[in-house]
């Protein structure tokens, strides 16, 4: 049952570098609270995977960790080859791109064109070249017309598109995305998965919003209490109806139609 | 939460006669006893040291420890340091002169500084016990008893609430810059000094009209569940009278070092 897509993508992987190589990673918080448990996950260039599982299991912890926001007490992070250390920190950021789930926290510039900029600035890239970025950043979310709008005055939709740019325009070839979906409208949030969809990055997405992830990705990791619990093809995962109870979850064929 | 909580919350959980004791007794005792300190004069190191026991006994008591309370104490040094300058322009005998700018520092001057350094010292660390071993909705309650004014009382209690919530916002922005700070081969990253201190100040922009957006939709919910500007406490233990007389044996030390000093 657990066979399938995870071998095929293991055998892929171990061919070039993953993208991503998480070997028995443990994290607890500065108050004691076991975060991650020994949580091993690799990731193949190209792939999109969902991370699921409830309130806690360590989606988020695991997401900040990938780039180094926070750092683990042991294990590795492996970002193509290169091991997550406090010198390479800076160089690994500019291979995982991380996007917040309240864009709020994401934008801290007066406008979007500033905001946008801000990635490949840092990096001191050549003037021309992050004017070129950003812009395309931009249209490629279709907000290039907002460019010189202040962040406040963009709806919840609208600054998850700029905050989703804010990335891209820095070039990393992965996307780590935590709970892009929660509170848009089911129109942005169609848009956005379309957006998700079409890039052509390696994406890691943390989530509760399972129609997305049978949308969007085809391979599922399951955490719960900080350990993978489950590695398998999306499909299987989402019809085992058992398994996503035992761990909080509900089929996305369950969510909001009590009366169907 | 809890990282951040971490370092700004200041009670701490112990078991101790000093915990249990009443907030209304605590806060008064603590309020008189530092006015007290502050009426030592200049020089007198008796005294200081007569006031400076019980607060070592309180932190003994509290089970907090004297180092504890001794580094909590620390926070205060740096307004503190504000006195220092009294050494150069108080008048009297010279001690040394300050090489290049030459100032220089007078014997009363000294002792002026060091006696300020002391009470200071003492003063705080008092507030210190206090608020280490009072939470706060203990000591809003007392301070609502002695008829501090309701809108002073809230005052402190939303900007205790708060400053968790928007430091913890603060600290997700951070996060949120640094995971977009990266460095590529061939370029030198981080920018120029000026463009990074305006990110910096953008960001402390943004943080503010955030906080005031924050504070009109906390302040329409409230108004909605009826708030009418006076803290509801669920309920009203009585006064424990024992606690007003330990209470009251604190403050009548503090005030007979002083009038013995003056009388002696």
């Amino acid at each position: 049952m657990t066979a399938g897509l995870r071998d095929d993508a293991a055998s892929a992987a171990a061919e070039v570098s993953p993208a991503l190589a998480v070997t028995d990673l443990r994290f607890a918080y500065p108050d004691g609270t076991p975060s991650l448990r020994g949580l091993s996950l690799d990731v193949a260039a190209g792939e999109k995977v969902a991370l699921i599982g409830p309130n806690g299991a360590g989606k988020s912890t695991l997401l900040l960790n990938l780039n180094g926001i926070l750092r683990a007490q042991s294990g590795s992070v492996r970002v193509f080859g290169e091991t997550l250390t406090e010198d390479s920190l800076r160089s690994v950021r500019a291979q995982v791109g991380l996007l917040f789930s309240n864009p709020d926290d994401q934008l801290f510039s007066p406008t979007v064109m500033d905001d946008v900029a801000y990635g490949p600035l840092h990096m001191g890239l050549p003037r021309e070249e992050v004017i070129a970025r950003s812009e395309e950043a931009l249209s490629s979310v279709g907000m290039l017309e907002f460019a010189d709008r202040p962040p406040h005055r963009l709806s919840l939709g609208q600054k998850k598109r700029v905050a989703i740019a804010t990335v891209l325009s820095m070039g990393t070839p992965i996307l780590a995305l935590d709970e892009p979906t929660a509170n848009l409208d089911p129109m942005s949030r169609r848009d956005l998965i379309g957006l998700l969809d079409r890039l052509p990055l390696t994406i890691l997405v943390a989530t509760h919003d399972l129609a997305m992830v049978a949308d969007l990705a085809p391979r599922s990791v399951l955490l719960d209490g900080g350990q993978v619990v489950a590695d398998r093809a999306t499909r299987e995962v989402l019809n085992d109806a058992a398994l996503l109870g035992a761990h909080g979850l509900e089929p996305p064929s369950a969510h909001g139609h009590p009366h169907a | 939460m809890s990282a951040f909580a971490a370092v700004v919350e200041r009670y701490e959980e112990r078991d101790s006669p000093l915990h249990r004791a009443d907030a209304r007794a605590k806060v008064p005792a603590a309020f008189v006893y530092i006015l007290a300190i502050t009426a030592t004069r200049e020089g007198d190191w008796g005294v200081l040291a007569l006031l400076a026991l019980p607060v070592f006994a309180g932190a003994l008591v509290s089970r907090l420890g004297v180092w504890f309370v001794v580094r909590r104490t620390f926070l205060a040094l740096p307004f503190v340091m504000a006195a220092v300058p009294l050494i150069f322009t108080r008048d009297g005998a010279t001690v040394f002169t300050l090489p290049l700018v030459g100032w220089t520092a007078s014997d009363e001057g000294i002792v002026a500084v060091a006696t300020i350094l002391a009470r200071s010292w003492i003063a705080v660390g008092v507030a210190a016990l206090l608020v280490s071993t009072t939470t706060i909705v203990e000591i809003l309650r007392a301070l609502r008893a002695f008829r501090v004014p309701r809108l002073l009382v809230a005052t402190i209690f939303f900007a205790y609430r708060y400053f968790f919530v928007i430091g913890e916002e603060a600290l997700r922005m951070l996060r949120a810059r640094d995971s977009r700070s990266a460095a590529v081969p061939g370029h030198r990253a981080g920018g120029s000094l000026r463009w990074r201190a305006q990110v910096a100040g953008h960001m402390v922009g943004s943080l503010f009209v955030r906080s005031l957006e924050r504070s009109e939709r906390v302040f329409a919910a409230m108004q909605s569940r009826g708030y009418q500007g006076e803290p509801r406490f669920l309920d009203h233990p009585a006064f424990p009278s024992m606690h007003g007389v330990a209470a009251a044996a604190v403050v009548a030390y503090g005030v007979a070092v002083q009038l013995g000093a003056r009388l002696a």
